[in-house]
């Protein structure tokens, strides 16, 4: 039985699959923190759909939840990015698949 | 002071051996020093034994005895002890006299060897232990001493340690005697074992007191029998005779001592000392161990005689001598005349030492020549020798009247003469009579009459050092003459404890005519046949088979050697050949085994051990190898890995549900 | 809410991340990636949140997709075309896929009407950031200044 919840739901299921997508399956390294961020994002969404559709009380607690996931997933991507930065400076690659130095 | 010598009487024995040990201490520059604590030491036993001497001729069947305690172990105790007694007393005294004169002796005789300071200690360790075995009271305690005789007599013999001659004559010496020696143990045990004690004599408890006598029972033959074979050794009697000619390897002054004198008569003391053992039972005096000792005894004298006769070396015609009269000694206790035969042993001690004595002058004047073909005349050239080796040789022949070994040999031939089991002993004793005479006068005319012959040429006297023992002795030789006639038989009363007074019937009798013819004929006939001898002797060139067979011992070393040594060789190599072979076999094949197992534990070790941990080793590397491929190093893989892990989880969640 | 609305925008939404997810170019796909992230902005609008979606707006597209580009450009190689696409990517996130779906569907209390919204205003918002939300505030405070910090030692030249 589909409700606007259960399709936000899958909505949100379907975001955070292609995320997941998006960080297994690109070389580049740039496009795992794009997936997490995919994935951060889908987990919002199922956030603010669950404070919409349950009951209200006095604290809108998903929407802070929220507020505060946006504001971690931005300092995790600029550590993240510098992180790919300086990888790239080292080992003058992008691609995940040479970068396999904590192999065994 | 008589009682105190003789209540210590342990102390005469113990200065000599304490002046062996001082001389010993105080190495070999001290000569003079050496000398004179040996020639102190006997001083003082001489004196001491006088002050033994004299207490027991006042009583009549003295006997002082000291026992003590050695031991105890369980509920036995081993005691043992001194004894003094008219035997022991008059031993004593001839002992350090004649070893007195014999060490003066020394002096000039040693005078040029490096090793003085050694031989004046032996010859006091010598003198200790003889008189130990003299007034020993326990039979173990006198085996003790008797051992140590047979020990300073092998040090001794032995003593020009750079001669291999004289080595392995002392180790003839010691290994035959020893040969007694086992007899005489088997003997002490045994006599051990059937009377409980070895002490002699104990207030009537001792082994040779009445009431240890009964307890022996049918022992009673051979235990003395087993006791003689110690004697046999040490006395030189046949068959056990062979060391004594070759003991003369050792210097003069030890022939005169030990094979003359004093340990030679150790057997003939060690007889009398036990004779109750030999008498036990007697018919008439005569037991079956007495029996044996008397033809042994005479086998031995007749022998002894013969071979002198056809010896050219000095002292071996005197060692000859030595074990012939320690033979007819032996007859005499067997025949019962026990007092005869230590009266003849004291007499001899003089004499023999006297003649061995004279006998070294003569070599040390000749400078060290001891064959009689190469001397000659030396008559006008030693004259002090000469008396004196005179009064010697005819003391020894037995002329009557104012020599010792007259009167000595009267009283053997007359106990001789009245043995009742047989007379045969008597007669084999007048040809040995005449025998003796005969080899003696061969002797004094080789040596001292007809020409001068090779050594003698350059010959001198002896110095007075020398010469004046001799006087002493050859005093001696004719004063116990005078002191021995059976006119006054106070020896013969001194040693059996009888009565005796002056009779001078006894003087004449009929067998010292007897003996006098004899003599007399031996000697005469000696001159006549020898006057002319001079490099072959006479008997050499009438009979030389006969002569060649004496002159060789009647080839009896060379019997031991071809029967007794092989055999003991024999045993030798077989011995090698199990040691070599057998046991060293045994062990080499533990060894062996020791390998295998060796051998067999590496390679488990190795192959198995080794191998199965390698295998090992290997299967977890493997197992980490395909392990850590999960550990790919890159992050996608990772990430796929969660997600997977994720939806199994749910799945699982799902299937619980 | 308008049901149809909601479809048109989570299609947009969702072809937005695929084509970032997929797009061979690296420039076309981090656009996509803004792309999509305006897209979701506008289901927070959608539902009633307006503070979230601009927030969304202004740090996801604003600060994280630029950065993503200009992280592009600073680590340009020669081949600007990212090479090879796993495949297996692609099947584990199907089966996660699948897994999400079934436990949505399996939940029986997602049957919810549509209750009514109190409007939720920035002032409400600050003031419960000011309030029971305070200790988070300071902490995620710490946590910016940390990153940035950490961020600039990440990228520092390594001294020579």
């Amino acid at each position: 039985m589909t409700s606007t919840l259960s399709i936000l739901l899958v909505v949100s299921a379907a975001l955070f699959c292609t995320g997941l997508l998006a960080a297994l399956s690109r070389r580049h390294a740039i496009f795992i923190l794009i997936g997490i961020e995919m994935m951060l994002a889908a987990a919002n969404l199922n956030f603010i759909a669950f404070w919409r559709f349950g009951p209200q009380s006095a604290q809108p607690i998903g929407v802070m939840v929220a507020i505060f996931a946006i504001a971690i997933a931005a300092a995790e991507a600029a550590v993240g990015l510098a992180m790919v930065i300086a990888v790239y400076r080292h080992y003058r690659t992008t691609n995940v698949d040479e970068l396999d130095q904590l192999k065994g | 002071m008589n009682s105190l010598i003789v209540n210590n009487i342990w102390l005469i024995p113990a200065i000599p051996l304490a002046a062996s040990v001082l001389i010993l201490g105080f190495g070999k520059s001290a000569r003079i020093e050496g000398a004179a604590v040996a020639i102190a030491g006997q001083i003082i036993a001489l004196t001491m034994s006088i002050f033994a001497f004299v207490p027991t001729l006042q009583t009549h069947g003295f006997r002082a005895i000291q026992n003590f305690t050695w031991f105890t172990f369980g509920d036995h105790a081993l005691r043992i002890g001194f004894v003094l007694d008219p035997l022991a007393a008059a031993m004593l005294l001839m002992i350090t006299l004649v070893g007195l004169c014999i060490f003066i002796f020394s002096i000039g005789y040693m005078s040029e060897d490096k090793n003085f300071h050694r031989f004046f200690a032996y010859l006091s360790f010598f003198s200790g232990a003889m008189l130990g075995v003299v007034i020993s009271n326990n039979l173990l305690l006198l085996f003790v001493f008797w051992e140590l005789v047979g020990l300073a007599s092998y040090l001794l013999i032995g003593f020009w340690i750079d001669r291999p001659s004289a080595a392995a004559a002392a180790k003839k010496a010691f290994i035959t005697t020893r040969i007694g020696d086992m007899g005489f143990f088997v003997g002490l045990l045994w006599l051990y074992q059937r009377s409980g004690t070895l002490l002699f004599y104990n207030n009537g408890g001792g082994c040779l007191e009445n009431a240890g006598l009964i307890l022996l029972g049918a022992s009673a033959t051979f235990i003395p029998l087993l006791i003689f074979c110690g004697a046999v050794g040490k006395s030189g009697q046949f068959p056990l005779h062979v060391w004594l000619p070759d003991a003369m390897e050792g210097p003069t002054p030890v022939s005169a001592l030990i094979h003359a004198a004093t340990m030679v008569a150790a057997g003939v003391f060690l007889v009398a000392r036990v004779y109750p053992l030999f008498a036990v039972g007697a018919v008439n005096g005569v037991t079956s161990s007495l029996t044996v000792v008397v033809w042994i005894g005479v086998t031995t004298a007749l022998m002894a005689s013969l071979i002198a006769i056809a010896q050219f070396d000095i002292k071996r015609i005197l060692a000859y001598s030595t074990v012939s009269q320690l033979g007819l000694m032996m007859v005499s206790l067997g025949v019962g005349g026990v007092a005869a035969g230590i009266m003849h042993l004291l007499a001899h001690g003089f004499f023999k030492a006297l003649l061995f004595l004279g006998a070294g002058s003569v070599i040390h004047g000749c400078h060290h020549e001891q064959d009689i073909r190469k001397m000659g005349g030396l008559r006008r050239l030693m004259p002090v020798t000469f008396a004196t080796y005179a009064i010697g040789m005819m003391a020894l022949s037995g002329v009557p009247f104012f020599f010792s070994g007259a009167w000595t040999k009267e009283e053997i031939l007359d106990a001789t003469s009245h043995w009742p089991k047989s007379h045969l002993p008597y007669y084999l004793m007048l040809v040995g009579v005449v025998l003796t005479a005969l080899y003696m006068t061969r002797q004094v005319i080789y040596v001292f009459f007809g020409n001068r012959r090779a050594a003698s040429e350059h010959a001198h006297e002896s110095p007075a050092i020398m010469t004046l023992p001799l006087i002493v002795l050859a005093f001696c030789a004719v004063a116990l003459g005078v002191v021995l006639t059976p006119a006054w038989p106070w020896l013969d009363s001194y040693l059996t404890g009888h009565s005796a007074h002056f009779d001078s019937h006894l003087l004449i009798q009929s067998t010292v005519f007897v003996s006098l013819v004899l003599v007399g004929a031996g000697i005469a006939f000696g001159v006549w046949f020898y006057r002319r001898s001079g490099e072959t002797d006479p008997l050499q060139h009438a009979q030389p088979a006969l002569f060649r067979f004496l002159e060789n011992k009647m080839w009896i070393d060379e019997l031991y050697a071809r029967t007794i040594i092989a055999f003991a060789k024999m045993l030798a190599r077989v011995s090698d050949w199990m040691d070599r072979y057998f046991w060293d076999g045994i062990v080499r094949g533990l060894g062996a085994l020791g390998n295998i197992f060796g051998s067999l534990t590496t390679t488990v070790d190795e192959r198995g051990i080794n191998a199965g941990v390698d295998e090992g080793t290997v299967g977890a590397r493997e197992l980490g190898r395909v392990g850590s491929v999960l550990h790919s190093g890159q992050i996608q893989t990772y990430l796929g890995v969660i997600a997977i892990g994720m939806i199994a989880l749910l799945l699982l969640y799902a299937w619980l549900a | 809410m308008n049901i149809v609305a909601l479809i048109i925008l989570a299609i947009f939404t969702l072809a937005a991340a695929l084509a970032a997810a997929t797009l061979p170019k690296l420039m076309h796909a981090a656009l996509s990636f803004a792309v999509a992230f305006v897209g979701v902005a506008a289901f927070y609008f959608l539902l009633g949140a307006e503070f979230v979606g601009l927030v969304q707006v202004f740090v996801y597209v604003g600060a994280v997709a630029v950065l993503v580009v200009f992280t592009i450009l600073l680590t340009r190689t020669d081949a600007q075309k990212d090479r090879g696409f796993n495949w297996s990517g692609v099947l584990v996130a199907i089966a996660v896929f699948v897994g999400l779906l079934w436990a949505i569907f399996k939940t029986q209390s997602l049957a919810i009407n549509l209750p009514k919204a109190e409007p939720l205003t920035v002032a409400r918002i600050g003031e419960l950031l000011m309030t029971s939300y305070v200790w988070p505030l300071q902490c995620v405070g710490v946590l910016l200044t940390a990153a940035l910090i950490g961020a600039l030692i990440l990228v520092m030249e390594e001294k020579r």
